[in-house]
């Protein structure tokens, strides 16, 4: 049993062959490999298979309700900066009900690690469209196939001007370590949207079909570029690169408040009421 | 004495300036002010007044009955005439209304004199306050702590000017001036700053906008997180982060917005974290009217959020009251690991009134927060089945090798996801018997008025200012009658009203909603009816005279 290890009493309720369990090898190895411990860490996440991580990986955890992974975990960084924050959910969790947090979020860059467990379909509730679904691809609801344009999650981020993009593929587990172990320690917000093949719901975005096509970015990429980083994020169909797309510095927000860069985080704060008696100046 | 002060014009022409101004110089000269804003949901334009009302003795509501109209407008004499008092005064300057008994001055002539347009209500005030006699030092004090450099000495100029204009016509003394002058939404925030709250965000809506205004104000000296978001959704949600991370956290905003926090409200039931969050009425349904006054969330506040868990409401009276029944709220959010709802309303959150200085030394801050000796075995039990409901709660990244999980879903102690129908139960009890403790805390309403009264007022919140007025007017004429007016307002404490019931013959509900929610909830939680009910939605808030003339008509 590794630190990450739960005694857990049920097994994971994920299906045998989810890609759900190779990101999950491939957290605890990231984690490790950066020497954090299971304190020192906090997953925030939605509602869906992907969001159930938590529990399945001892690390704190708040797994609160359906798109809303982002906001808490904003929350939480705000108020211990310490703490290393990730975000884990689903395709639909993130970028559907989620969708407004999800730009909002690039916007403020803010330290965060977001790990979308990206199949391109709604597993739990048994097999609809996602945002990610192909246009004319046939689900359980959508009998006459999906009649929306799919959102390009990372094609978007780029647009909004996050400083890190990348894209991992489940069935390859030491490149997606490593695109976890970069996410982690990037300073603001670090996007890594990971094709995670659902076994039971979507025939087509099969891990067959993605080994196929999946590649890595060469070792001469330059992820500086943001144009050749657009390229490449809208590269998807008989070759799919996976790797950073676009890696570049920016200020993180809680950097951008005196106050929370020069002191100690927000939870570690003495409080006392009279502090604040000053502020009857204004009304006398 | 008393006297009550008219400043009507277009949005945009400056009142809030002047109200400003004018509030503060009369409190400096020693008097309780009142100020009421009336002011439409646009940006310029449209007719906006600001009614300053000062005595000698405390003041707890508005009037209706002018003493002096300062207009800007045309318009504003025109709707505002039939308040005047027979020997009340119309100023305002020379281009506006030809109408004869009206007191034409130089105003705009003086501004002109000075190069500067904005300071020609600056003028103004310089006639009004020479009206009273009232020195103009303390204006010109004002003046210097509100604006600086060049503007403030043009302000000067006009106020001085504007002295000139006039003559005296009451004589007023100065006192000595111990007070503050406040609103309900500074004072929201003031209550939460004082408590320690570290971390406040929200989306602007109207009225609640000036708790996250004032929170921002001071987020750098007190080192405070402050957060516009992206809408109401993220902003219960984010708070709630915050709290589970450890700081104290709220948010707030107006009936619509708050409509959209209610999914992360039954959350934070269920993960029992604790956050305090404002919901400052406006009337509704949808986006009714933006910048006007109801009572009309109760009923959706004790009840917001799917399925059963136990939250707190409190309705808060006057600014005083504000302050300290906010502090409050944080310590019980925390102690029971529960949201605390707080109610304001429109009239409330803008009606500034003079108020003796909040005594910082009554806060009391209690976090309720464990460390490793929470820890039983080898792992920490975020949901630990307890006897009072309340479980030791850690932090996370507080103590080595401990993690803090917290869920959504229905979970076991861990806080691990169950489909366990025994620990369903157990969890469902855990969380209902904070209830229990819950109630040990609730204040009973306070009570105003004649002792054991013959009629008894059962009210809510800001109407407390108006029904004090009212029932002390009725008092002095020998209507043996009384008020409770409830703050803690969910659970419900009804010990109070069972004690004086019996001796009631006539019990009368009054609010500012159409169904007489309180009312309601009387019937509901003591059994008792009201034999009467006085109600008003309109949008505009109740005076004391208005309830006085209401209860004469209606009930006595």
């Amino acid at each position: 049993m590794t630190k990450y290890e739960y005694k857990l009493y049920d097994k994971p309720a994920w299906c045998p062959g989810c890609g759900n369990y190779m990101i999950r090898t491939a957290l605890k190895q990231a984690l490790e490999e950066l020497g954090l411990e299971p304190h020192q860490v906090v997953i925030s996440s939605g509602i869906g298979q992907a969001a159930k991580m938590p529990h399945y990986i001892k690390v704190n955890g708040f797994n609160g309700l359906h798109g809303r992974a982002l906001p808490p975990a904003i929350g939480i960084k705000l108020a211990n900066k310490d703490l290393k924050v990730i975000v884990e959910s689903g395709d639909g969790d993130s970028y559907g009900e989620g969708g407004n947090h999800f730009i909002h979020t690039i916007r403020y860059n803010i330290d965060i690690a977001h790990f979308v467990h990206d199949n391109q379909i709604y597993g739990l509730t048994k097999g609809q469209a996602s945002p990610t679904t192909a246009m004319g691809q046939h689900t359980t609801l959508q009998f006459d196939g999906v009649k929306a344009e799919p959102l390009n999650p990372v094609a978007l981020a780029l647009t909004m001007g996050a400083g890190f993009v990348a894209r991992g593929f489940s069935g390859d587990i030491p490149h997606l370590v490593n695109l976890m172990k970069e996410a982690i320690m990037y300073k603001g917000y670090a996007l890594v949207d990971i094709f995670q093949p659902c076994v039971v719901w979507n025939k087509v975005n099969t891990f067959a079909w993605y080994k196929q096509r999946v590649y890595h970015l060469p070792d001469d990429y330059d992820y500086t570029n943001r144009k050749e980083a657009m390229k490449k994020a809208m590269e998807f169909g008989d070759k799919i690169p996976i790797g950073i797309l676009y890696k570049v510095e920016k200020e993180p927000y809680e950097d951008r408040f005196d106050f929370i860069k020069n002191g100690p985080p927000l939870v570690d704060r003495e409080l006392n009421p009279k502090d604040a008696e000053k502020l009857l100046r204004d009304f006398v | 004495m008393e006297y009550n002060i008219l400043i009507g014009g277009e949005a945009g022409q400056g009142m809030d300036t002047i109200g400003n101004l004018l509030e503060k110089t009369l409190k400096r000269c020693g008097f309780y002010v009142f100020t009421y804003k009336d002011y439409m949901s646009r940006i310029r334009g449209g007719h906006n007044f600001n009614q300053v009302r000062f005595s000698d003795k405390p003041l707890y509501t508005h009037s209706p009955d002018l003493d002096i109209i300062f207009a800007l407008n045309e318009e504003t004499i025109n709707l505002h005439n039939s308040r005047l008092k027979q020997d009340g005064i119309i100023i305002c300057d020379n281009d506006i209304a030809k109408v004869k008994e009206v007191m034409h001055l130089p105003l705009v002539e003086t501004s002109k004199k000075v190069q500067d347009m904005r300071v020609y209500t600056t003028a103004g005030l310089g006639a009004i306050l020479k009206i009273f006699g009232l020195p103009l030092d303390i204006a010109e004090g004002v003046i210097r702590d509100e604006f600086s450099g060049k503007i403030a000495e043009t302000n000067i100029q006009a106020v001085r000017a504007g002295y000139e204009m006039i003559g005296v016509r009451h004589k007023l003394e100065t006192r000595e001036d111990k007070n503050i002058i406040i609103n309900g939404n500074q004072a929201v925030a003031m209550g939460a700053i004082a408590a320690g709250c570290k971390f406040y965000c929200g989306y602007p809506m109207t009225p609640s906008s000036g708790v996250l205004t004032f929170m921002a104000s001071k987020s750098d000296e007190m080192g405070i997180m402050v957060q516009q978001v992206e809408d109401e959704v993220a902003a219960l949600n984010m708070a709630l982060g915050a709290s589970y991370a450890g700081v104290r956290a709220m948010t707030g905003s107006s009936g619509g917005g708050f409509a959209l926090m209610v999914e992360a409200l039954s959350l934070a039931g269920m993960i029992e974290t604790p956050v305090v969050v404002i919901d400052v009425q406006r009337p509704a349904p949808a986006t009714g009217f933006p910048t006007r006054t109801e009572q009309a969330d109760l009923r959706f506040l004790i009840h917001a959020g799917h399925g059963e868990f136990p939250r707190m409401v409190i309705a808060l009276r006057d600014p005083e009251d504000a302050f300290y029944q906010t502090a409050r709220a944080f310590n019980i959010a925390e102690k029971y690991q529960i949201p605390v709802l707080l109610m304001s309303d429109e009239y409330l959150s803008d009606y500034t009134v003079t108020i003796k200085p909040y005594d910082f030394g009554k806060v009391k801050i209690e976090r309720y927060i464990s460390g490793p000796e929470a820890v039983e075995g080898e792992e920490y039990k975020r949901f630990k089945i307890t006897e009072s409901g309340v479980s030791p709660r850690i932090l996370p990244g507080k103590v080595e090798g401990q993690v803090v999980l917290v869920d959504s879903d229905e979970h076991d102690e861990w806080g691990h996801i169950t489909e366990s129908a025994e620990m369903r139960v157990a969890m469902v009890d855990k969380r209902m018997r904070k209830l229990e403790g819950l109630r040990q805390e609730i204040e009973e309403p306070w009570f105003i008025g004649k002792e054991n009264p013959e009629n008894l007022i059962v009210c809510w919140g800001s109407t407390y200012g108006a029904v004090r007025e009212a029932v002390e007017r009725l008092n002095g004429e020998g209507v043996s009658i009384g008020a409770l007016v409830y703050g803690d307002i969910w659970p419900l404490p009804t010990k109070r009203l069972m004690e004086l019931y019996p001796k009631v013959q006539k019990l009368i509900d009054i609010e500012q909603n159409a169904t007489g929610q309180l009312d309601s909830l009387i019937k509901e939680k003591a059994l008792i009816r009201c034999s009467h009910k006085i109600l008003k939605y309109d949008g505009r808030a109740f005076s004391g005279v208005e309830i006085y003339n209401r209860l004469k008509e209606e009930v006595l």
